[in-house]
């Protein structure tokens, strides 16, 4: 069953004018992950809650002495935004019992960087998702500590340089592959799971919405390109986030209940991955033979995540 | 990569990760943290051109735990890091202590508390490096004031960790780790490298816990023919878990003791023109800096003014603080936090009776010698 009925009626028209991170912070030119943070609180509206991480997003967003925020948002140490998001939601939810607060839809949520979803903040992500908190956490996956200066995370993909994985004499960069936190998400049970990009609004914003519908526990991991620290120009945010759907590098799907969806988005036949690390400066190190490897590891991710899909069709 | 003498141009973060690998570390396990990225910046370019392992980690407390294993391993082991990541440190270090294990924390301090002011300097984990885990223990901390002693200490934190089986914390800050200066890198073998003692005897017999007389017992290494315990619990001299009083209170004195009886040789100071000083500068890491040219500016007006650089702060240099400062009339004790964590130490031993002067910042900003003048004049 889907969670959103209408959704088809979804149109660009109908999206929510206010502006619940102003303008006039402080992010790079053409910061994919701002734009990514504006679409979600778009989404979400005004009865949100926000448990932010440490990382680019905070930095940009709260120098004192002003803030973009126009909805309550605490900024938390480093690893523990789903661990304070599940405090918020749960005190709203005893306060709410008592009868001490009105009984409002509010929305509690953790967003952190990759660093902060997929590294330190992993055990109170899990702990959260565990628990089953009505919340939604988001992750904004730059793909490296993009705020300390471009250092490696375990979201960092196969053969990009960063400053502490760099490519040289003996080393081709990262070599390992990228986490895959949705499908440790997945693995919790919980009622949704959905990976977006912003170079796909419509898309991102349905998904942040059927998240907010959802009581209990949601994930969406979403994938921001980083001009300065992926070496590429401010003006290919939306070009490269699209080449990573295309290339199938970043596939776009949904796991509710446990069935997996491609998002209409994802193309029939994917491009090579050449011509999405073209571009990019963390990639240009690479030789045919290592350009080689990881497109065979991005069909063997792709084939594997395609069978799901097909093979949870039929047991639903 | 050849390491010979050479002098050049470094930041303090660089100059600490030379003076590591001059000690002989092969070995960094890490978690970026403002200020204190360019140390794992550079292990991570250069750890692997000299054969050694730079690893990065999911957060502190892995980093940490990393370091401790390795040393056990055998390997010099060191990380990096800044007061939130110090903070998730505590109890591995905690463990380090207990296990005897030698390795090097670096703590590039900065302004907090929690997340703080990220790219601003603090010298508020004085209090924190002492006494930040649970359990009696004790360290050693060092506290570099420049670029050349970012190398010297380093080397120095090792050769402490080696010596005494234990982890040694050098104590920067965002001001020192971040200043570049010239600095003259020694050649091999001119500044003196410290190896842990290893067990020579059968490896059935071997005791990873009993000390010899220099209170420091020989550390084998995982993987070679001595097969040993280290455990985070109380442990008796096999490093087996043991809860007889007798032998906890045996273990927690001789972990107190093993740094007593070298204090000599651990403290390291440093003193400018105090012989005759009326007025004594108490200072260390970058204020030391602000104090000594705040003396320089009296001595031009007259007044007889000398600093006390404390290389060492744990452990506390009582002695020498207690023969400068009973000379002096005025102790001024300038630092970057806001109780005077050090100036404290200092009254201590001074008592309530001596004219000490807390000169402090905890606003992100340095003290200045005008600053320090101030309090004075």
């Amino acid at each position: 069953m889907n969670i959103v009925e209408n959704f088809d009626l979804f149109a660009p028209r109908l999206i929510n004018k206010k502006e619940l991170i102003s303008a006039g912070h402080r992010a790079c030119q053409g910061c994919g992950e701002v734009l990514a943070v504006r679409l979600m609180c778009k989404a979400l509206g005004e009865n949100t809650v926000i448990a932010s991480a440490t990382g680019c997003m905070e930095i940009i967003s709260s120098m004192y002495p002003t803030t973009a925020w126009e909805v309550p948002w605490i900024h938390v140490a480093f690893e523990n935004a789903a661990a304070v998001a599940s405090g918020v939601e749960s005190g709203l939810k005893s306060l709410r019992r008592k009868g001490k607060i009105a009984d409002s839809d509010v929305k509690v949520v953790g967003m952190a960087g990759d660093g902060g979803t997929m590294d330190i903040g992993l055990q109170a992500l899990s702990g959260a998702m565990e628990r089953g908190h009505d919340m939604l956490f988001v992750c904004f996956d730059n793909e490296a500590y993009m705020n300390t200066g471009i250092q490696r995370s375990s979201g960092t993909p196969m053969g990009a340089s960063t400053t502490t994985a760099p490519a040289g004499k003996v080393s081709m960069g990262q070599k390992t592959w990228k986490k895959n936190v949705a499908e440790i998400m997945v693995a919790h049970n919980i009622p949704y799971v959905a990976t977006a990009c912003p170079s796909y609004p419509l898309d991102f914003i349905n998904k942040v919405e059927k998240a907010k519908k959802i009581k209990g526990p949601s994930y969406i991991h979403c994938f921001t390109v980083c001009p300065t620290g992926w070496r590429c120009g401010s003006d290919q945010t939306i070009s490269l986030g699209r080449l990573a759907i295309e290339t199938g590098i970043f596939p776009l799907y949904e796991v509710e209940n446990g069935r997996y969806k491609l998002s209409a988005e994802m193309p029939k036949k994917l491009r090579p991955i050449k011509d999405y690390f073209k571009s990019q400066g963390r990639y240009r190190h690479l030789t045919e033979d290592q350009v080689k490897m990881i497109q065979d590891g991005v069909n063997r991710e792709y084939k594997k995540l395609l069978n799901k899909v097909k093979c949870l069709e039929a047991w639903t | 990569m050849e390491l010979g003498r050479k002098v050049k141009l470094m930041q303090g973060n660089q100059a600490i990760v030379e003076g590591a690998f001059y000690a002989g570390a092969r070995f960094y396990a890490g978690y970026p943290i403002t200020p204190s990225s360019e140390i794992a910046e550079e292990s991570a370019k250069r750890m692997p051109l000299l054969g050694g392992i730079y690893m990065q980690m999911e957060d502190e407390i892995a980093s940490m735990a990393a370091i401790i294993g390795a040393s056990l391993a055998g390997a010099k082991s060191f990380t990096a890091t800044s007061g939130p990541g110090f903070s998730l440190m505590q109890e591995n270090l905690g463990l380090a202590v207990m296990g005897e294990v030698p390795c090097v924390v670096i703590n590039v301090q900065r302004s907090g508390p929690s997340t703080g002011l990220a790219t601003k300097p603090a010298q508020s984990d004085v209090m924190q490096i002492r006494w930040g885990r649970h359990g009696d223990q004790s360290v050693i901390a060092l506290c570099p004031a420049s670029v050349s002693e970012c190398f010297t200490l380093t080397v120095t934190a090792f050769n402490f960790a080696e010596k005494f089986r234990v982890p040694v914390i050098l104590a920067s800050d965002e001001v020192v780790g971040h200043m570049r200066e010239n600095i003259t890198i020694p050649s091999p073998g001119e500044l003196a490298v410290a190896e842990r003692k290893k067990p020579t005897g059968e490896p059935a017999a071997y005791k990873p816990f009993i000390a010899d007389e220099d209170g420091v017992a020989p550390l084998a290494s995982y993987g070679s023919d001595y097969v040993f315990h280290v455990s985070s619990s109380m442990h008796g001299p096999d490093g087996y878990s043991n809860n007889n009083p007798a032998n906890a209170a045996w273990r927690v004195a001789q972990l107190h003791k093993k740094i007593e009886m070298h204090r000599e040789e651990i403290i390291i100071t440093k003193t400018f023109d105090t012989e005759d000083a009326d007025i004594l500068f108490i200072a260390f890491g970058a204020t030391t800096r602000a104090s000594r040219a705040a003396a320089l500016e009296l001595r031009k007006q007259g007044i007889r003014a000398g600093v006390l650089q404390l290389m060492t702060i744990w452990p506390f240099a009582d002695k020498k603080i207690a023969s400068l400062g009973e000379r002096a009339k005025t102790v001024v004790v300038p630092e970057m936090n806001y109780s005077g964590q050090v100036a404290g130490e200092v009254q201590r031993i001074l008592g309530a009776g001596a004219d000490i002067r807390k000169v402090n910042s905890y606003n992100g900003e340095i003290i200045t010698p005008q600053d320090i003048l101030k309090a004075i004049l």
